[in-house]
Order: C-alpha cells, then structure tokens, then sequence
C-alpha cells in the first residue's frame, strides 16, 4: 500500500466507491429517487449520470415497494443493483420487500435464489430534519436473519464497503450516517475494498471499552480523548457490521478491560444496544468489575429544534460521564 | 376554453370459445390438434391433481390447500404461451400453470404438507417459488422483467396474481414501475371473484381490473378466464409485444373460484350456492371437449385413457412425496446466509442437539 493519500470527505469516498464499481462491472448499476439529474438528495450521486448515462443511474418513480423489490429481481436476474433509498424512513415502506422477500427468498427456494442485491440508505439524527428523517433503524434491520448490515464510519470504510457488499451473495444494507457526508479526511490514494467480517479497535485502552459503530464513532473518539486527561485510559471498538456481529472482539475487549460502555444513536429498549449487552452477559460476566453502562438516544420522536435535537442524542460530555461512572462508580 | 376530452380508455372483452364449446373461428389461435389436446389434457391433469390434494388434506396428509377448481383454463392456457426461458412468478393459486411449466407434481404436494423443499425449482425451470404474501411477488417479476431488459435477454416474464392482489400497494408500484421502464413482462390476474371471504365489489370501485393498466401506460384486456382459447391467445400476443420491446401488458382473466379460498375455510357461509352452480356451468374443461367432440378431436376412449394418465400421474407424484425422508433438521440453517455465519453455527450446534441427544434420534424431529 502506497502512503500517498487524497483529501476527500465520506460523501467523496461513497461516490468513488460507486464510480469504480460502474467501472469494474458492467452489471452494476444504481437506482432510486432522484439519484440520476439531482446527484441523489444527499449529493451521493452527483455527476455519475453524465459520465454513466441513464440505464446506469436509473431514476425511478416514488415508490419504494417497488424499486426495492425490482432491486431483488433485478438481482436475481443476473445484474448487480444498487439501491439507494432516501433515508431509512422511508425503507420502511419496502420493508416488506426486505424482511419478508430479500431476507427469505435463499430460504423459500431452497438455497435456489440468491439476492445479491445492495441496499444503501442515510440513517441518522443531528441536521434538523425532524422525526420523520431522523431515526436511527439499523439496529432494527440487524434483528432480521438473512440481510448483512453495515455501517461505515470512516472514510477507509465509506470507501471500501461497497465492493464486498456487492460481491457477497447476500442482501446487504448499507447505513450512511447523514452527519458524516461532509467529514473530510486524508484516505490512501490507493484505498479500496476492507474487509467486512471484523469490528475495528480504533484506539488502544486498558481501562473500559467503548463500543459503538456509524455515527457515534467519532464522538466516542472525542469523548475517549477527554477520559484520557482524567486519566482513564479507553478503548474504542466500530463494530462496523451490525449483522453478523463480531461477538469475539468486542469479547475479547471486555476480558482486557472489564468495563464497557455501548453508544448507540438508536432507541435503547429493545435495540442493538441491548444485544451488545446480552453478548457481554452470556460471554464475559465474571470478567466484568462494573455494571455495563449505554448512551442512547432519548426514547421520544426525534425533536425539531436543533439544541433539542443535540440534547436527545448522544454526545461526547454525555459519553465521557458515563465512562466515569463505570470507572469509578459515582459521579 | 372549451372543455376537451383529451385521453379516453377501452376495455376488450375477449372470448373465442363459449359455454356450448361453439368457437370464432377467426379469433382462434393457430394451435395444432396435437396442442388443443396437449391444453384439454393438462386442464384435465390439474383438475385431477386438485381433487386429489383435497381429499389428501381431507384424511390428513396434507396441511392445507388452495383450489383451483374452476380456474384451470386461466392457468393452463397463460402458461402455455411461455416458452422455457421466460421466467414466471406464481402467486399460491396456480398449480396448473407450474404443471404446464414442467414443475414434478410431488413438489407442490410436498409444498402443501410442510415440506419446504417443495420449493426448491429444479435447475433449468424458469419458476420462481409460490408467493404467499400477496402481490408482494409483483415488483420482483418486475426486477426480473428489468435485468433481462438490461441484458438484452429475449424473454418475457409472467406474474400472476388474485384478484384481491389488486388493492395492494404493490400492485400500483410494480406495474407504475413497469410501464416506465416498458419492462418485458405480462400480468396475469386471475379475477376469480373472491378474496378470501371478500367480493370483488369490496376490491374496487372500477367496472374492471384490466382498465387499471390504462392508468400505468400500457394495455389491459379483460378474458373469459374459462375459455383456454381465448387466454392462450391474450398472454401470446402480451408475450410476443414483452419481447417486441413494447412492454408490459395486463391480462384479467375473468373466471370463478369453484372451491374454498382453502382447505381451511368454509365458502357456504359467505356466498350463495346459486352463485356456484351458475359459475358450475361455465366449465373450461366441459367447453373444450365440446369444441374438440365437433372436431373429432375427443372420443369416450380418449377421454378414458387422458384421465386414467392423469389420475396415475398423480397417485405416482403422492406416492414420491409420502416416500420421501422427512428433512433434516440442518436444513433449516442451511438458507439463511450462503455460509454459515459463526453465530448461526453455535446455534445450529445448539439445535441439533436435544437434552444431551441427537436430534433426529431424538422423537422430536423437526416435520417427524
Ligand atoms: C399481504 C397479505 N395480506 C393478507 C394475506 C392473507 N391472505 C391470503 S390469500 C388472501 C386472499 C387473496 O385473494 P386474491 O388475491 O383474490 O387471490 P385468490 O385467493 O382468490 O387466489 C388473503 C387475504 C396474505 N397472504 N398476504
Ligand atoms: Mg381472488
């Protein structure tokens, strides 16, 4: 690997990500709602339809039952869609589509019919788009047997996730967190496709582990950093896939550390979150020196005013008070 | 500013062949004494099949079933204008079509008794398993329409669908989808009046189902669904446009369930038996025979001998089905994800293994 690196934010590295793809393939092509003239409604998109033209960069009618569910014939017929959905919202009106076909069809069929079909959609709160645009679902879908669920934080991972989601033969869904589009970074100039089996420590810690994924990376990040000048040494783990989940990292974590809080920007009552818990219940109990702690976001719609909205998510002062308390046990 | 009409939509109402078996001859399509045959037989091969898996549930040897009493005209003559490599989408009425697709019989009794491997198609059979949840199968023969169209494919793909499968949202997206994208493929509904316990009444509004297309951009026809002529002859000319590159096409297939919605339900308590015996007189099966007595095409001897064929064709596919092992217990595992995944190995560890015991030693065995 080459140590050269380009500036590029996560909206850039998903583009480049889709660009090689169209390139390297000529099955793939991308489809959904005002994905072709507009450039997608976050932007994703822009400027594919020029260099790709209107069989590649499909615009489709408004009507997510339906580009979803062609998403998995399409795919069944021999060519490699990708389909972008607005926002997770809105995948709720294909979530028959997705929970009842993509994620049984192999099954139904009697291991017949794969779906190799890719599902990208935004996920997420903190731009003052209200409750209806705002709700982080990802936990949800990793409850469904059939489907793959990532969440790419980084840019190495915005850049890399695509082509292993398009060369496995399963459904994959791909939640892009609305706040990181424009987070710019350096990316090796050679980046390409990472490997998706795996959670990723992201910073080295002996003293509790932090464990979350997608949009709380980074503020997990900040907030490790200000543990650091208490002087509590964290560890952060990116789960970076929700399903299947990588139980032996997070484990093996909890086992060095004996302490771990989960950040999720999801619901807490039945969630991911929740899971993360069981796991480190039923697999690492007696390692554990204190009660397993989580931030989440509040259990409401999600506000419309941004201080609200900032307040009912989680953030960096909220993740490091919680991490005092596991340490030390008050505060 | 005057007002204008400015977009105005009929619906054709086709039949060729009616209830006295008295044909147009001008309208009936070009098929071979050898296919008018092949057509009587297979309607008659399905209505054998389907007194066969009634009383197979009746004494308890199949979970339940779905008649298809009355509606073997609209399945055999639309799936007879497929050729092999189009691709068809049933939705859990159409055992008649997949017979004419070449699906083995045992499959879909196999299906019924809780077996899934009834569903796996065999290789080279352009069918995709039954649909229970309705209509949802639509946009997905949809995406299948696409990607051929976007090979460059010469095929056409067939979905069927209930009349109840009309009200559905997928209904309106798959086929909105398809008339903008002018995908290569042909609705089939078989209107057979009921939902369920619902009449068609409470479906619609609309004077038809076939004028719905005229809403999406492309041609809807409404057919005597009991008249094999006339539906083979719809679904070739769809097929034929599919493949012209001038996309989709809805068939109505007007016809009547003759039986319960399934072996579970009771159709006394909801409709008239008037209703029925009416419908009882317009038999597909009857009207060909007719047609095919006049042209020398049927005698008792060949009537004989089609349905002692039929009958053992099926008492041989019950026997396959009965003598099959019941599936492992791994099966279920097996499908989820193309391989394994390591928490899904854990717990088919877990479930394999019965209070210390194998499994399938054990009395419990899964479908045992
Ligand atoms: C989405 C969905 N809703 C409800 C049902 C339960 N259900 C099974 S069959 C049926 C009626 C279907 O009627 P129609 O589309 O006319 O088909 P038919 O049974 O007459 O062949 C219903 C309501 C279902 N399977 N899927
Ligand atoms: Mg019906």
């Amino acid at each position: 690997m080459s140590t050269e690196t380009i500036k590029t934010t996560y909206r850039e590295a998903i583009r480049a990500a889709i660009r090689e793809a169209l390139l390297r393939d000529e099955r793939v092509f991308l489809m959904g709602e005002d994905v072709g003239r507009y450039g997608g409604c976050f932007a994703v998109s822009k400027g594919l339809l020029d260099e790709f033209g209107p069989e590649r960069i499909r615009d489709t009618p408004l009507s997510e039952s339906a580009f979803v569910g062609a998403g998995i014939g399409a795919a069944m017929g021999g060519v490699r869609p990708i389909v972008e959905i607005m926002t997770v919202n809105f995948s709720l009106l294909a979530l028959d589509q997705i929970v009842n076909n993509a994620a049984t069809i192999l099954h139904m069929s009697g291991g017949q019919f794969n779906i190799p079909l890719v599902i990208r959609m935004t996920t997420g709160a903190g731009r003052q788009l209200a409750a209806q645009h705002s709700h982080s679902l990802e936990g949800w879908y990793a409850h469904i047997p059939g489907i793959k669920v990532l969440t790419p934080a980084t840019l190495e991972d915005a850049r890399g996730m695509l082509r292993p989601a398009l060369e496995d033969p399963d459904p994959v869904l791909i939640f892009e967190n609305g706040l990181l589009y424009n987070m710019e970074g350096e990316l090796a100039a050679d980046a390409g496709a990472v490997d998706i089996s795996k959670a990723a420590i992201r910073r080295s810690g002996k003293d509790l582990s932090l464990i979350t994924y997608g949009g709380t990376l980074f503020k997990t990040l900040q907030a490790a950093e200000g543990l650091a000048h208490e002087g509590i040494d964290a560890e952060v783990i990116d789960l970076r896939t929700l399903r299947p989940l990588d139980t032996a990292t997070i484990v093996a974590s909890v086992g060095r550390t004996h302490r771990a809080v989960i950040v999720d920007e999801g619901w807490r009552s039945g969630s991911i979150s929740a899971e993360i818990m069981a796991r480190i219940m039923e697999n690492a109990f007696f390692e554990l020196d204190a009660p397993v702690a989580r931030v989440c976001s509040a259990e409401v719609p999600m506000p419309y005013p941004k201080h609200l909205e900032d307040a009912a998510i989680p953030q960096a002062p909220g993740i490091v008070a919680a991490a005092r308390r596991v340490v030390r046990g008050h505060e | 500013m005057p007002k204008m009409v400015i977009e105005t939509c009929s619906v054709e109402w086709l039949q060729i062949l009616d209830e006295d078996g008295i044909c147009d001859e001008e309208l009936r399509p070009p098929l071979s004494n050898e296919e008018i045959k092949k057509l009587f037989e297979s309607m008659v091969l399905a209505r054998t099949f389907d007194e066969k898996a009634f009383k197979l549930q009746r004494e308890g040897r199949l979970g339940t079933y779905a008649s298809i009493y009355g509606q073997e005209a609209a399945q055999v003559g639309s799936a007879f204008a497929l050729r092999p490599a189009d691709w068809m989408f049933p939705a859990f009425r159409e055992p008649g079509a997949s017979f004419v697709r070449g699906l083995p019989i045992h499959m879909i009794l196999q299906y019924w008794a809780g077996d899934e491997r009834g569903s796996q198609i065999p290789e080279g059979l352009n069918d995709f398993p039954i649909t229970i949840p309705v209509a949802t199968q639509i946009p997905i023969a949809v995406g299948v329409a696409l990607a051929a169209k976007v090979k460059g494919d010469p095929i056409a793909v067939m979905a069927y669908m209930g009349d109840g499968a009309t009200s559905k949202g997928d209904f309106h997206e798959g086929l909105n989808f398809a008339g903008v994208f002018s995908a290569p493929v042909v609705f089939v509904c078989q209107n057979n009046q009921w939902a369920i316990s619902v009449p068609l009444k409470r479906q619609t509004a609309a004077k038809t189902l076939a004028q719905k297309a005229f809403a999406y951009g492309f041609p809807g026809i409404r057919v005597d669904g009991n008249d094999v002529f006339a539906v083979y002859r719809a679904a070739s000319e769809a097929l034929n446009r599919a493949k012209a590159g001038k996309g989709p096409t809805l068939i109505e297939c007007l016809t009547y369930r003759l039986g319960d919605h399934t072996t579970a339900d009771d159709a006394s308590r909801y409709r008239s038996r008037e209703e029925v015996e009416q419908w009882k007189t317009k038999d597909p099966i009857r009207r060909l025979k007719k047609y095919m007595e006049k042209r020398n095409l049927w005698s008792e001897a060949y009537d004989q001998a089609v349905r002692s064929n039929a009958k053992e064709k099926v008492e041989r596919a019950v026997r396959v089905e009965e003598s099959l092992p019941p599936p492992d217990p791994r099966d279920i595992f097996g499908f989820t994800f193309e391989e394994l995944t390591a928490e899904l190995k854990e717990q088919m560890e877990n479930f394999l293994k019965v209070d210390g015991k194998e499994r399938s030693e054990s009395k419990d065995v899964l479908y045992g």
